[in-house]
């Protein structure tokens, strides 16, 4: 059952659904917060779209990323994004980000017998500011600091890939530039090792005074150690690297 | 049938001639029908009153409720008729559990107010029911602060500082007006209500009466709860001192 916390079982897709085999995140700063996704969209193993938009516009100031039978999720979002304008007309002010989360919660814990969608809602409001809810497969709501529900190869989970790294980098307090770096350099690992998520990064800031969408092309990822090319070149070379050691690259490059 | 006055007043769903619903008129008289009831907002949250006159002997002390809770942080008083108030609480109720279903979140009482008032407003509407003959001070504090509403039996409602209704309720409000409303904390929200509740009655006409009051405030965690028996005995007993050097400077 562990697996079923983030990840969308394949068994409970039906033969040939459209499947987002995601990597998506969420993480609040002070005064906002950042959504990210990875864009590749899966009918078992030909990619359906290699530039797929998984962060979902729900409000004002809220955004989703969706994780699971693509269907479900926008089916579930559109009705979402339709009480959310309800909210705010009835109103007079933008529906709160928890109050967005619950919305989605009710319609992921009454339906689940009958959905595959793994949700993160991210959004910024005047009460509370950044804000991410993680509404996993049984339709639970939790807020967290951040959150990865990343995708799910047939077996296993791809947001395992990265949850230790996500833990030895997150710390309190970073700014917005740290916090997108995180997200993209976290995507960008978890896409290079989960075969269910790649294609580009997708990016979204949300805060007080608007939001921003950031675009990663898929040959712009920020790169770290990428094995056997490196060893094959360090043997070829007695050692001496030939092609030059990208700029973001961790310690880990170096082999011994 | 004269153009003014005959005929105009036998169903809500029809107009006088000079643009008046007889029947709400005659609905806001049912709310004068009993002893006045008291909000207050304090700058730390709310305090509700009311004088229950004491019909008879037999009655148990304390029994008897009028003061209403709708939600955990929202209370409710009406004049008028009792059981058109305990009607409006039951859909104030259902307003505010089902806001909660659906946001996971306390309603406001900005948006309880306007179902509530909506609710209202529908009975000055067709001609097979009567409006409610009440007049209701509906108080909470939510995410915005302190609030307080009065609803009419028209469906129309208002956001004050502090007010009254029912029967004796001008007094009420002039005394309510000298008040430093902004400044003062419940519990001194609590002494001052239960003052003006003593000076607005008349016990040689009304006979002896009963006062209940509630509050929601930093002593009851944002709860509507009834003010303990201990500090509405020391509220009344400086009300009735009060009263009394008052009588004798006069």
């Amino acid at each position: 059952m562990a697996d079923m916390i983030n990840n969308v079982n394949m068994e409970r897709l039906k033969k040939g659904e459209v499947n987002l085999g995601t990597s998506i995140m969420a993480v609040a700063f002070d005064g906002g917060v950042v959504l990210g996704a990875d864009s590749r969209t899966t009918t078992g193993s030909y990619i359906a779209n290699r530039v797929t938009d998984k962060l979902t516009h729900i409000h004002d100031r809220v955004y989703c990323c969706r994780s699971g039978s693509a269907a479900d999720t926008q089916a579930v979002a559109d009705i979402v994004h339709y009480h959310a304008q309800f909210y705010a007309a009835q109103h007079n002010a933008r529906p709160p980000v928890h109050t967005i989360a619950s919305l989605f919660q009710s319609l992921c814990y009454e339906n689940k017998d009958r959905l595959s969608a793994g949700i993160i809602v991210a959004g910024w409001d005047e009460e509370q500011g950044g804000q991410v809810y993680n509404i996993p497969l049984g339709g639970g709501i939790f807020r967290q600091p951040w959150s990865i529900g990343a995708g799910f190869a047939l077996l296993g989970s791809g947001s395992t890939y990265v949850y230790g790294y996500c833990d030895a980098t997150y710390k309190e307090g970073m700014n917005e530039e740290e916090t997108v770096n995180f997200v993209r350099n976290t995507l960008s690992l978890a896409m290079a090792r989960d075969g269910s998520s790649g294609g580009c990064i997708r990016m979204c800031v949300i805060k007080k005074e608007g939001v921003r969408r950031i675009f990663v092309p898929g040959n712009e990822l920020p790169k770290f150690w990428e094995g056997a090319e490196l060893i094959e070149t360090k043997r070829a070379t007695s050692g001496k690297p030939e092609i030059a050691l990208p700029a973001t690259a961790g310690e880990g490059m170096v082999v011994q | 049938m004269s153009s003014i006055g005959t005929g105009y007043d036998l169903s809500v769903s029809t107009y006088s001639p000079d643009g008046r619903l007889f029947q709400v008129e005659y609905a806001s008289k049912a709310a004068e029908n009993s002893g006045p009831a008291i909000g207050l907002k304090c700058k730390d949250g709310v305090v509700l009153a009311v004088e229950k006159i004491v019909q008879s002997k037999l009655l148990v002390k304390g029994a008897n409720r009028r003061i209403m809770s709708l939600d955990n942080h929202v209370g409710m008083v009406s004049s008028g008729l009792v059981a058109d108030g305990r009607h409006l609480a039951k859909r104030g109720r259902e307003e505010a559990e089902s806001f909660r279903d659906q946001y996971g979140t306390p309603m406001t009482l900005k948006a309880l107010i306007e179902r509530v008032a909506m609710y209202e407003h529908a009975y000055t509407c067709y001609g097979s029911v009567r409006p409610f003959g009440i007049s209701t001070i509906v108080v909470g504090v939510d995410k915005t602060g302190p609030q307080l509403f009065v609803v009419e039996p028209s469906g129309s409602y208002y956001g004050y500082r502090a007010s009254a209704v029912g029967k004796g309720r001008q007094l009420a409000k002039t005394e309510l007006e000298k008040l430093e409303l902004a400044d003062i904390t419940v519990k001194q929200g609590v002494m001052e209500v239960a003052r003006i509740a003593h000076l607005v009655h008349d016990d040689n006409k009304d006979g002896n009466f009963e006062l209940e009051m509630t509050w929601i405030g930093p002593e009851t965690n944002g709860f509507h709860e009834h003010v303990p028996q201990e500090l509405l005995k020391e509220a009344e007993d400086a009300a009735k001192r009060a009263l009394e050097e008052a009588m004798e400077e006069d």
